[in-house]
């Protein structure tokens, strides 16, 4: 079987700093995949490559089996499988929370205006925010925004859930909702999330991946990789992060 | 009730005599300008004559009608070239933001055309217009009222597609991000989530450059056509009197007032809509 996402030796520089480099990584259908490591080590950057917001400079990533580095490949099309989840949630001010769901459903995949709204208020009633489908993003919390810009990624079904730090924005106690929400999508949905949130991490991943430097120096079950690193600088940002003994 | 301690009843008290006090001295500074403007330009030493040739209500009646209907032109005008100039403006400022090199000719045109027109004066290319062009003597050229709408349209467009131009790059690259992260191409990013923030944040502006049309719309009668001014003008020569200017002023103040009052709701309204707060 394919992996769903296959990235080998990605490179990526930004006037002339190595972000990405030659990282290799491969996530399968349904696998939850967590990358943690420090501000700068290249998470984020890896996750707008994949989506195709940035353009990597050397290596090749393949979704399904397809290479969409190929500069050839109708990027619109690639995004279209893949949703990507903001630190800053990113909705769209002047649409309604409905509206914000409903949009690439209906103008990108080309639903019928019923039958995107029958999907979304289905979604929103996941998370509790039925109620919530009129009103503007700016009067929910963060926490119910986050969770929106979440559903709103899952609207078009997509192949692969990119998550970007998406509760550091966030009061620690509205931390907790988002966190069940991307729980609760375990088992169903190909995950690729960066975090901060090592309890978090320990929880959802399948694979654990410590980022330095732009490459993945460690991998592997969470409990492995969080409670027993093997690599020195995994064991010395783990302490940094959550004081495990740096040993 | 809850009852409401004694040093909060002071507060309020105090507070209550601030702003009578306030109201109070307002007001006072006010009649005081007011009484100052008005001995001032009334005890002139040629103030009878100013309202003799500017302020006559005779004269003023009389005019009235005939500025009315010119004022009538004056409003056509102003909608179709205020919708002209919007649109052109509009794609003129979507042209400048496109980034495939296969748009650079178009890119560059339309840039050229902001640079020149708005450095070019209005009159300048009303002249041109409806002067130049019928000396032409080409078939099937415009009345002289078309071509002055096009002047206003042409330069008009420019300074519109500057302020759209704001407005689209006023748009934070996130949003564009989490568009395109949606599948949505350019053109649906531009269209559904990009201009609509756009066009609301620049509206209040862009009411104002339409303000500002409104009265420019008044130069066409330089080129002939009987406007509001034209009839001001002509009444002016007829009764060696000024009062129609004064007249035609008036009736352009009062049709400023809805378009200035239609920004200022249309502001409010939109920052409300979208602000948790209720305030802009």
């Amino acid at each position: 079987m394919t992996a769903v996402l296959d990235c080998r030796r990605v490179r990526k520089v930004f006037r002339g700093t190595v972000v990405l480099d030659d990282l290799t990584l491969t996530v399968a259908e349904n696998e939850v995949v967590v990358l943690i490591g420090a501000s700068g080590s290249g998470k984020s950057t890896l996750l707008r490559c994949v989506n195709l917001l940035e353009t990597v400079d050397d290596g090749t990533i393949h979704l399904d089996g397809v290479d969409i580095t190929d500069p050839k490949i109708d990027a619109d099309r690639v995004r279209r499988r893949i949703g990507l989840v903001f630190q800053a949630y990113n909705l769209f001010p002047h649409l309604s929370v409905l509206d914000n769901v409903t949009l690439a459903p209906r103008r990108v995949h080309r639903l019928s205006s019923t039958e995107a709204t029958e999907r979304a208020m289905a979604l929103l009633n996941r998370i509790g925010l039925t109620a919530k489908a009129k009103e503007f993003p700016d009067r929910l919390s963060g926490g119910q925004q986050q969770r929106v810009a979440i559903v709103r990624a899952l609207a078009t079904s997509p192949r692969l859930l990119l998550l970007d730090e998406v509760t550091s924005a966030l009061d620690p106690e509205l931390v907790g909702e988002v966190l069940d929400l991307i729980r609760d999508l375990k088992g169903t949905t190909t995950m690729l999330i960066a975090t901060h949130e090592m309890a978090f991490a320990r929880q959802v991943a399948d694979r654990v991946c410590f980022l330095d430097g732009g490459t993945i120096h460690e991998q592997g079950p969470p409990e492995q990789v969080l409670g027993s690193p093997e690599q020195a600088r995994t064991r010395r940002f783990l302490h940094r992060i959550i004081g495990l003994p740096a040993g | 009730m809850t009852t409401v301690s004694a040093l909060q009843r002071e507060r309020l008290a105090y507070r209550r005599r601030q702003s009578v006090l306030s109201v109070a001295v307002a007001a006072a500074s006010t009649a005081v300008v007011g009484v100052v403007v008005v001995v001032a330009v009334t005890g002139a030493p040629g103030w009878d004559r100013v309202r003799a040739t500017f302020f006559n209500g005779a004269i003023a009646r009389d005019a009235l009608p005939d500025v009315l209907v010119g004022l009538w032109l004056n409003i056509r005008l102003l909608a179709v070239c205020a919708i002209g100039a919007l649109l052109l403006g509009l794609g003129l400022a979507v042209l400048r933001t496109l980034r495939a090199p296969v748009f650079f000719p178009l890119r560059a045109l339309a840039a050229s055309y902001t640079y020149l027109f708005r450095g070019t004066p209005l009159l300048i290319v009303l002249y041109l217009l409806t002067f130049g062009v019928p000396g032409l003597r080409l078939r099937g050229t415009p009345s002289l009222l078309v071509l002055g709408g096009i002047a206003l349209v042409i330069v008009y467009a420019a300074y519109i597609a500057e302020v759209f131009r704001a407005g689209i790059e006023s748009v934070h690259p996130s949003q564009r991000a989490a568009a395109r992260s949606l599948g949505l191409t350019y053109r649906q990013t531009m269209r559904h989530v990009v201009l609509p923030q756009a066009i609301r944040r620049v509206a209040p502006p862009l009411l104002n450059d339409l303000v500002a049309l409104q009265k420019d719309v008044g130069l066409i009668s330089l080129a002939g056509p009987i406007d509001a001014i034209r009839v001001a003008q002509i009444q002016t020569a007829e009764h060696y009197n000024f009062t129609p200017y004064i007249v035609a002023g008036v009736l352009f103040v009062l049709l400023a007032i809805p378009l200035i009052a239609v920004t200022d709701w249309v502001t409010v309204r939109a920052a409300r809509r979208q602000s948790a707060e209720g305030t802009p």
